[in-house]
This record gives structure tokens, C-alpha cells and sequence, in this order.
């Protein structure tokens, strides 16, 4: 097995997110993310349930981006079952940002003025309902000073510091797990949940990272380097899970 | 074996717009750009009815009536057309400012129609807490929980319909609707949400007909609920409405690029919007 690429790294550091979640529904949304996902549920989470996109539950490890693949279906989950389960809370999802601040806050809604934006984005979709219900990971392609930024400027899933305003009870299911970006795995495990570099992708320094950060990190005095993918990993990726290589057009 | 005798509710598109007026709140129903009534919607653009409040899981519906200025104000949780993620026509309108945007958590927006169609003045939820779906609808009230835990939740209030436009893939002619296709989305809320229903379909089938095609689990729309229907075959183009067509994709992307040239956007609405019939219609995109 050739050594793995970025894209491969990044989908096992997002696999990772899911380690320990149990027998819930795994939803990424993207394309990578989706690889993450059904790489985990083919390897060390095979209780994780996983949606293919279009209203049903697929019992087995489908090709990304293949409308045609036989699906084993065990579950219809139309939209409106979807947010139950958003609701019911046994749900870990992935969504981009087009900005996100220190305590998680993320903005895939609008840039500029709200009233009058400077670009319309996706809109509030389901990030407010899922924030605030389920745990959530990102996976943010453009790890830059345009999209880690002070302060955002639309609030569509909300971030540690505005859950702690809320109230034990109303943070109560509130969970960020995991960003992940070309550079690096980023976590809220700190006291008072500002973001942390968690582990450095293969050829990556601090610096890099600190420099395409336009917030100031939490950095651990030891930072351990990110996972490699297991040349069981790299084949299920490269042969069953995205034969056509559709990820990495999501690493730049 | 045929069924008692039963309303027959059968209309044409513009039949339906003369059931509306301007100002209304009409909600759309479908999903992104999912079997959505665009036969009923074009009926709309060529219509004089202005001041709209569309309430939609948004696609080219809202676009459209973006477009044309027809729409005062939406209500949405996106608007996007799927394979082209954001819908142009639309985030024109937004960055210009020409139409007034209430955005709720696409979960939140299915409480509305829900608590309208059960009569209720609200559905409570958490989802909206702590983001600025709520500093950016100041009208959005919360609520405290009346029993022993006192939780504060966000209140979503009802969204009355004036009408509510459907697609289904079958229908008879009292209006008893049927999707054969993967979702149902929220038409049976839109419909239960609205004074009243108006529900094309790709095809009339008698009632005893309506289990030729589907299980009973896909006769969601019960013709209590419709006030007229309009037989179009292929109403809900460009939009898909499996299993009897895909999204057209060639059409749609003809669509989205009107979004940036205004000459663009004046043949296209002369050559497809104006038809005046949605045959007419069907010919000009099967004569390109």
C-alpha cells in the first residue's frame, strides 16, 4: 500500500470523531466527511446506523457519490424522521463553516449584514436545532485566517460561550467534538472550551496552523502528531468507500 | 367496485391563481428543488398577484417569485436547488435587500406548519437557542416550561396558510394525493396548515385506481385537506418527481445562469415563463 495522502489523513482524523459514540445515527454532511463516517462503521464503529442521503438507514459500506449502488436498506427515515432523531438526541453529524470563532460558533449562513448580506449563504438549515441537540463536528477544507476568525458574523450553530450563557439545562446535549482541516485536528477540550490543537497532520508545524488562525488556540506543550490510516483503512478508502478518488478534490 | 359519489375538485392552473389574491402567505410545498408545483408556480408569474409571502423548503419556487418581485417576504430554513447548493435568483434578492427574510432552523420550520395545522398558537423547541435565528426574528417569543423542570424554550408560532401548492404523482379527482417517490416532505402539513389546498399531480387516477401503483402508505394526502386539482404531467419540471422523472439538470443550470445576466433572464422568462399554458410550456423546453 502507497503511503496515504492528505485526504486520507484527514478522513481518518474525522473517523476518529465518531470513536466511542455507539449504536446512534452517523451523519456527515460532504463528501469527505461521508468517506470518514462509513470508514469508521467498516472499522472500529460497526454499530454506528448511517444514512445514504436519500431517506433510508444503508446497513452496508456503500461507494461515495454511486446513486446506483445496491443498498442493503434497514431503516426509512424521511425528513421529517430526521429531525425526531435530531430531537431524540442519538445523532453525530459534520457540517462546514464558512466562519468559526474560538468557542465553536459557526457561520455557514450569511457574510456581511445580516439585513442586506454580502453573500447569502446556506442559511440557518438545520445547524441552530442540531447544535443544541446532538453532538457535532466540522470539517472546514480552507483552514484560513477568512474562515477562523475573531468573531463571525452570522451565529447559525452555536458555540460554548453562548451555551454557557444559556445554562447547565439548556447546554445539556451541546457537544463539539472535533474540527478537522488540512493542517490539523482541532478540539474544545479545554476548562473553559476555547479551541485546542489536537494533533498535527504529517508535515505540519505549529506555526502553520497558528498562522491561518485568526483567533488565538489553546497549544498543549505536547502535540501528538495525527493518526495514520492502517493499510486496512487506506484499502477499504481507495477500493470499496471512494474507488474514484471523489475525496480529494475537498483537500486544496 | 367504485367508490360513493364524491366531489369532483378538477381545475386548471389558472383556475387556481384566481383563487388567489395578492398579500396572501401561500406555502410551497416539496423540498429544494423536489417535486415542486411549478406548473402552479409559473401560473403565479404570469399572474398580476404581487406582495406574496412564500413559505417553502425553498428552491426555484422562492428563486422565481424572487425574481419577478412577486414574493414581499419568505419564510424558509434554505433555499437551495440541490446539485447547485445555493439558489442564485434568491441570494440576489437577499444581498439587494428587495425581499424581507425570516429564516428558522429547517427543523424549527416544520413545528410552524405543524402547530398550524393542529390550531395551535406554538410547538416548543430547543433548536434555535444560543444562535441568531432568534436575533434576527425579533417576533420569535420563548416560552417557560410549566412543570417541575422550568426549561425556557424557543416558541415557534404557527404559519397559517393562506393556501398551500402541492405536486403529487397521483391523484383522483377528489383530491386523494399520492407520492411514489422517496419522501413525502411536509405536503400533508402544508395542506392541513392551509385555508386552502391546491394540489397538481402528474396524473389522474380513479379512486379504485390509486393502489395500482403505490401501498396504502403512500396515500398521505387525503382529499379533506385539497380544494382543487390539476392534472399536469410533468408540473413539477425542472424539479424532480421520481419515479417519473429526474431533475432536468440542463434546464436547471439554463435557469441558474439567468441569475447573473438580465438579458439572459428576460429571454428565458419570455420564452418559458410567459407560455401561457403549461403545454406551451412543455413545448418550448422540448423545442431547445
Amino acid at each position: 500500500m502507497t503511503s496515504a495522502t492528505l485526504d486520507e489523513i484527514c478522513v481518518v482524523a474525522l473517523a476518529e470523531a465518531f470513536r466511542g459514540d455507539g449504536e446512534i445515527l452517523c451523519n456527515p454532511i460532504g463528501l469527505l466527511p461521508m468517506c470518514a463516517g462509513r470508514l469508521a462503521r467498516a472499522t472500529f464503529a460497526p454499530e454506528l446506523a448511517y444514512t445514504d442521503g436519500v431517506s433510508v438507514l444503508a446497513a452496508n459500506t456503500l461507494p461515495v457519490g454511486d446513486p446506483d449502488a445496491d443498498c442493503v436498506t434497514e431503516a426509512y427515515v424521511p425528513y421529517r424522521t430526521m429531525f425526531d432523531i435530531v430531537w431524540s438526541g442519538k445523532r453525530h453529524v459534520v457540517m462546514g463553516a464558512s466562519q468559526i470563532d474560538r468557542f465553536g460558533n459557526q457561520n455557514f449562513a450569511a457574510i456581511g449584514d445580516y439585513a442586506r448580506p454580502k453573500a447569502q449563504l446556506l442559511g440557518m438549515r438545520g445547524a441552530p436545532g442540531n447544535l443544541i441537540n446532538d453532538t457535532t463536528s466540522y470539517w472546514i477544507p480552507n483552514h484560513s485566517t477568512r474562515v477562523f476568525v475573531p468573531e463571525v458574523d452570522v451565529v447559525s450553530g452555536p458555540g460554548y460561550d453562548r451555551m454557557r450563557d444559556l445554562g447547565e439545562r439548556a447546554s445539556r446535549f451541546h457537544e463539539i467534538r472535533r474540527v478537522v482541516t488540512p493542517l490539523a485536528a482541532l478540539d474544545f477540550e479545554t476548562t473553559d472550551h476555547r479551541m485546542r490543537l489536537r494533533s498535527l497532520h504529517p508535515g505540519i508545524s505549529v506555526e502553520q496552523v497558528v498562522e491561518n488562525t485568526g483567533f488565538e488556540l489553546v497549544i498543549p506543550e505536547d502535540i501528538p502528531p495525527s493518526r495514520l490510516p492502517t493499510d486496512e483503512e487506506l484499502r477499504l478508502l481507495r477500493e470499496v468507500i471512494d474507488p474514484h478518488g471523489l475525496r480529494k478534490a475537498e483537500v486544496s | 367496485m367504485t367508490g360513493e359519489r364524491v366531489p369532483d375538485k378538477r381545475m386548471s392552473e389558472d383556475e387556481v391563481v384566481a383563487e388567489l389574491d395578492s398579500g396572501m402567505t401561500i406555502g410551497i410545498g416539496g423540498w429544494g428543488s423536489r417535486r415542486k408545483p411549478m406548473s402552479l408556480v409559473r401560473a403565479i408569474l404570469r399572474s398580476s398577484l404581487r406582495d406574496l409571502t412564500i413559505v417553502s423548503y425553498g428552491g426555484p419556487d422562492i428563486g422565481l417569485l424572487c425574481a419577478t418581485g412577486q414574493a414581499r417576504k419568505v419564510v424558509y430554513g434554505f433555499v437551495s436547488l440541490d446539485t447547485i447548493p445555493l439558489e442564485p435568483h434568491f441570494r440576489i434578492a437577499r444581498q439587494s435587500a428587495t425581499v424581507e427574510a425570516m429564516e428558522l432552523d429547517e427543523g424549527a420550520f416544520y413545528l410552524g406548519l405543524l402547530a398550524a395545522a393542529h390550531r395551535v398558537p406554538f410547538y416548543p423547541t430547543r433548536a434555535g437557542l444560543g444562535s441568531d435565528m432568534l436575533t434576527h426574528n425579533p417576533g420569535l417569543r420563548t416560552v417557560t416550561s410549566p412543570y417541575d423542570d422550568g426549561e425556557e424554550l424557543v416558541a415557534i408560532p404557527a404559519m397559517h396558510l393562506d393556501a398551500a401548492l402541492l405536486h403529487m404523482n397521483r391523484a383522483d379527482a377528489a383530491g386523494n394525493g399520492q407520492f411514489l417517490g422517496p419522501d413525502l416532505y411536509f405536503d400533508d402539513l402544508f395542506a392541513m396548515a392551509a385555508e386552502h389546498t391546491y394540489m397538481s399531480c402528474e396524473k389522474l387516477v380513479r379512486t379504485e385506481n390509486l393502489l395500482d401503483e403505490g401501498s396504502v402508505h403512500t396515500l398521505r394526502i387525503p382529499r379533506i385537506s385539497v380544494d382543487g386539482v390539476v392534472e399536469a404531467p410533468r408540473g413539477a419540471h425542472f424539479t424532480e418527481c421520481p419515479p417519473d422523472y429526474d431533475r432536468d439538470e440542463a434546464f436547471q443550470r439554463e435557469y441558474a445562469a439567468t441569475a447573473k445576466d438580465g438579458d439572459a433572464w428576460k429571454a428565458f422568462r419570455a420564452r418559458y415563463l410567459d407560455a401561457p399554458s403549461h403545454d406551451a410550456y412543455l413545448e418550448a423546453v422540448d423545442g431547445r
